[in-house]
């Protein structure tokens, strides 16, 4: 249906036909240029009446073959001569030059303001969450049960299968890996102390924090994001509804509360995964390693693993709600927050897990 | 040579969205250069039926034919070329929030892949000047910009590919009057000097008595009126009646 936009070049004179715009411009653009550049060179007559339809990209084009002048001579219709015309008076330079990436010791700079910068939004998250809590205390009937309990509901009962899975196939794997070491050495019945305490105190705790993170960090962030992208937490603000209450407080009260028993959970079944395995490799029977379980690891490791849960959880909500208010309203922003929310989240857990270590190195391990 | 076929045409259309019929048996030929106003209730599948002629939504049953043929049926690079174009304008702006206001315009025409930087430039700052934006304006950001700025962005960027077909959903909502003006005597140069052809939702009576050659009714899950504006804003309809009035109400 569309006469492709063709140019004649003939004595002195450059006629142009059939439609010029972007659509019918593409397929043939190599072959025009090559002509457009050839008419370059001296002034020239342009005949442009033929031509039955121009768009501005196609203006655009002859206005730069025609260095920014009108030709000398030029035949064209009215209707093409205003879009011409547009696009000669178009502003043709936005006058802000690119400003050239940071250098290295630059980059080494903001790095440290960024790091210094979420330092004080968390503390000052926190600071807002103990002010929350003096709050509620004087107005009990302001505390958002509802959100709680949605929350330790999605964050706790909804992440059952997917830690006790992961809970049953650690012990197993640990189990197994351990039971040939120390069948080597005639040792079989220390399975009992190693899986005990390394899983109670230490895998349990490490494993459901991980999980939680990547699993209810991240939507929390998100939630919290893309509710900023909608302004649907400024609509909160405009109700008079406090966002840390009704949207932050939740999330921190539930993960706290919920992720010990999480912690709980899944280093049951993975003590059942390497009960089980023991059982298949080195003949120790159920009850019996059930009984010596009491011996050999104090109650005080149970106690360390549940206060670790308590701490962890309570880290990835804070740093998931953290990053979460963070979130400009664009897609990139939202993506990048939500990234650093994990990742920071599973960081700060392993850094806290290493203070633990330290600081509870004379509890809890038996004297043989 | 055959008469060209219908810009848009829609052949019993029908599109249901869970259990409930959103269009039912529609039918709607949009010739070339026409300005087609639709309007109607809020709710009645105006904005469902700009998605249909993207090709966004897949009908239940019938035919949507953009050009005189079907996206449905079409292969990727037809579709591609045909919906090329094919210029929309979402009712939200539907700006790339994470690219800057010149990258959101220049993203349709750097994906041609055979435009120079140079020209990309120039086509960028004589769209944003169309839509009576400074060039200042080209760094923001979507989240800068007022609600009007937008709409006017989304326009620069619809029309960046010179589409030959402009969907508009509610164009002139959130524009002050005198831009609301202006973009009328804007959509009506362009119509001029390339044959544009419009479909537009819109609730502004202004607009519509400005810019529309066509109306259509949409009401009772089909169009039940289309025609010359003059002629469909003469008629009987309920929906037609009660819209004049609100028109006459408002410039009193």
């Amino acid at each position: 249906m569309t006469t492709p936009p063709r140019l004649q070049l003939a004595s002195g004179k450059v006629v142009l036909t059939g439609e010029w715009t972007l659509a019918a411009l593409v397929p043939e653009l190599v072959h025009l240029r090559e002509q457009l550049a050839a008419t370059q060179s001296g002034a020239l007559a342009w005949d442009l009446a033929a031509v039955e339809r121009l768009d501005s990209a196609a203006a655009v084009l002859l206005w730069r073959t025609w260095d920014e002048r009108w030709p000398a001579t030029l035949n064209i219709s009215a209707t093409c001569r205003r879009t011409l015309e547009r696009v000669a008076a178009a502003p043709v330079s936005d006058g802000a030059p690119l400003s050239a990436p940071p250098g290295l010791i630059e980059q080494l700079g903001f790095l440290l303001l960024a790091v210094g910068e979420h330092a004080r939004g968390l503390v000052t998250l926190y600071g807002q969450m103990l002010l929350d809590l003096l709050y509620l205390g004087r107005h009990p009937s302001q505390l958002p049960w509802k959100e709680v309990a949605a929350n330790i509901y999605k964050a706790g009962a909804l992440a059952l299968p997917v830690t006790g899975l992961v809970g049953f196939l650690i012990g197993v794997t640990i189990s197994y890996l351990s039971a040939l070491q120390l069948r080597n050495v005639g040792a079989d019945l220390f399975i009992i102390n190693i899986l005990g305490i390394s899983i109670i105190r230490e895998l349990g705790p490490v494993l459901v924090a991980v999980l939680v993170a990547g699993r209810s960090g991240s939507a929390m962030t998100a939630q919290i994001g893309v509710m900023r992208v909608t302004e649907e937490i400024d609509a909160l603000s405009a109700m008079g509804i406090s966002r840390s209450i009704r949207v932050v407080l939740p999330k921190l009260l539930a993960l706290t509360v919920v992720m010990p028993l999480l912690v709980l959970w899944a280093s049951a079944i993975a003590l059942v995964g390497g009960m089980l395995s023991a059982m298949l490799q080195l003949d120790i029977s159920l009850a019996y390693f059930i009984e010596n379980l009491q011996r050999a690891v104090p109650v005080a490791n149970l106690l360390i693993g549940l206060g670790k849960g308590m701490v962890f959880g309570f880290i990835v909500a804070w740093v998931a709600c953290h990053f979460g208010l963070r979130v400009a309203p664009n897609t990139e922003s939202l993506s990048a927050n939500t990234t650093r929310s994990v990742v920071t989240a599973i960081t700060l857990v392993i850094l806290v897990d290493a203070v633990f270590a330290i600081t509870t190195r004379g509890l809890g391990i038996p004297q043989l | 040579m055959s008469a060209p076929p219908a810009v848009v045409e829609l052949c019993g259309l029908s599109t249901r969205i869970g259990e409930r019929y959103v269009h039912r048996d529609l039918e709607l030929r949009v010739e070339r250069g026409q300005i087609v106003g639709l309007v109607g209730g809020s709710g009645s599948g105006k904005t469902t039926l700009l998605r249909q002629i993207l090709g966004l939504i897949r009908p239940t049953a019938g035919a949507v034919r953009v050009f005189g043929q079907d996206l449905g049926a079409a292969g990727r690079l037809e579709q591609a070329a045909l919906l090329r174009r094919v210029g929309m304008l979402f009712q939200g702006g539907a700006l790339f929030s994470a690219l800057p206001v010149f990258d959101n315009i220049a993203f349709p025409l750097h994906e041609l892949k055979c435009l120079d930087v140079e020209w990309i430039r120039r086509l960028v700052y004589l769209k944003l000047n169309m839509v009576e934006m400074e060039s200042a304006h080209g760094g923001l950001m979507p989240a800068e910009l007022s609600g009007g700025m937008v709409k006017r962005v989304a326009l620069a960027r619809a029309l960046a590919l010179e589409p030959e077909l402009l969907l508009l959903d509610e164009p002139t909502a959130g524009l002050d009057p005198d831009r609301a003006r202006s973009f009328v005597e804007l959509l009506g140069h362009l119509q001029a000097e390339l044959g544009l052809t419009v479909v537009m939702v819109t609730h502004d009576p202004e607009t519509l008595a400005g810019l529309a050659t066509h109306i259509a009714v949409l009401a009772d899950q089909r169009i039940v009126k289309f025609g010359p504006a003059a002629e469909v804003m003469a008629g009987d309809h309920p929906f037609v009646a009660g819209f004049r009035d609100g028109e006459q109400s408002g410039l009193l």
